[in-house]
């Protein structure tokens, strides 16, 4: 009998050291509610510029070169900074997740896990860039979604596998965007939005409800 | 090699913990550095190179001696000989931990 649980704990240790060497599993689910807060109240302040731009464009009635060049500017910036504080509060949760984890933030797996989703998201990055070079508005948001789609399934070999699932569906909004040239913004929305505070609600409720203890 | 021998697939090399770690850490991943492992295992550098070494005298282990910048940076991975043994001491313990319900 106590060498049946020798050998049980023995592939248990095993399992958990292929899984702990080959998935960085701090992720934290809060990282992604709070990207998809910051997602949403960027996509309210872009609704609200370009409602006040085609408000002064059918004030005006003609088209005024400059404040179409304002307000890509500030749309450009507000992706920026949407972007940046996604960003921030997401190493903020995790690095607190990896504290309570007991394992540091920058190890052999979290590399992997990086590298991994930069490879698409910089091709999708670049990809978008060259759309807002030829003025090509109609598939910015299809394209921002089907590159972040697939930098998350990509990704998701290397974490929680539930990350596989939201790259999935990031992907299939991305694609039903296409055929919704002028609802850009709204499944901008969704995607970054909506999509995110869901997912990240599933995996904090599934992976660190019990253990934060609170 | 008896057929109802229940310990005759596991291997002895294998009985060490920190080795087993090693080798489980390895089979997932194409290579891993001295310091991707000692983070993993929470061994010393002093406990963990003398079990590298034995693996390694085993055949089981690929050592890869390279450099980042001035630091040296030995990266270990499975070796097909390793690998085998590894699965058949996995395939040995599920087959023993079976025998005995």
């Amino acid at each position: 009998m106590a060498e049946q649980n020798q050998h049980l704990e023995a592939l248990q240790d095993i399992r958990q050291m292929m899984q702990r060497s080959s998935r960085f599993l701090s992720l934290s689910g809060l990282s992604g509610i709070a990207a998809g807060l910051w997602a949403l109240a960027g996509a309210f302040v872009a609704h609200h510029l370009i409602a006040e731009y085609y408000g002064d464009y059918n004030e005006a009635g003609n088209f005024s070169g400059f404040a179409f060049q304002q307000l890509k500017l500030h749309l450009f910036l507000l992706a920026g900074g949407v972007l940046a504080l996604a960003l921030l509060s997401a190493f903020y949760f995790t690095w607190r997740k990896t504290k309570e984890d007991k394992v540091p933030l920058w190890n052999h797996t979290s590399r992997l896990l990086t590298i991994n989703m930069i490879i698409p998201l910089v091709a999708g990055g670049v990809f978008v860039l060259a759309l807002l070079q030829h003025s090509d508005w109609r598939f910015i948001a299809p394209a921002c979604l089907v590159f972040y789609g697939l930098a998350l399934v990509n990704a998701s070999k290397y974490t929680l596998s539930d990350v596989r699932y939201l790259g999935i569906s990031e992907i299939i909004l991305g694609l039903v965007a296409t055929q919704y040239g002028n609802g850009g913004l709204y499944f901008w929305a969704i995607g970054f939005g909506l999509l995110h505070i869901i997912y990240g609600f599933i995996m904090w409720w599934k992976n660190e409800r019990k253990t934060s203890g609170r | 090699m008896p057929v109802n021998n229940p310990i005759a697939g596991l291997n002895k090399i294998f009985d060490n913990r920190i080795r087993l770690g090693v080798m489980s850490a390895v089979v997932v991943n194409e290579e891993m550095s001295f310091n991707d492992l000692k983070q993993l295992l929470e061994v010393t550098d002093g406990n963990l190179a003398t079990h590298l070494q034995t693996l390694e005298e085993a055949g089981f282990l690929k050592v890869h001696k390279g450099f980042v910048g001035r630091k040296t940076n030995t990266t270990y991975s499975i070796t097909k000989a390793g690998e085998k043994a590894f699965k058949d001491h996995l395939g040995g313990l599920e087959k023993m931990i079976r025998g005995m319900k």
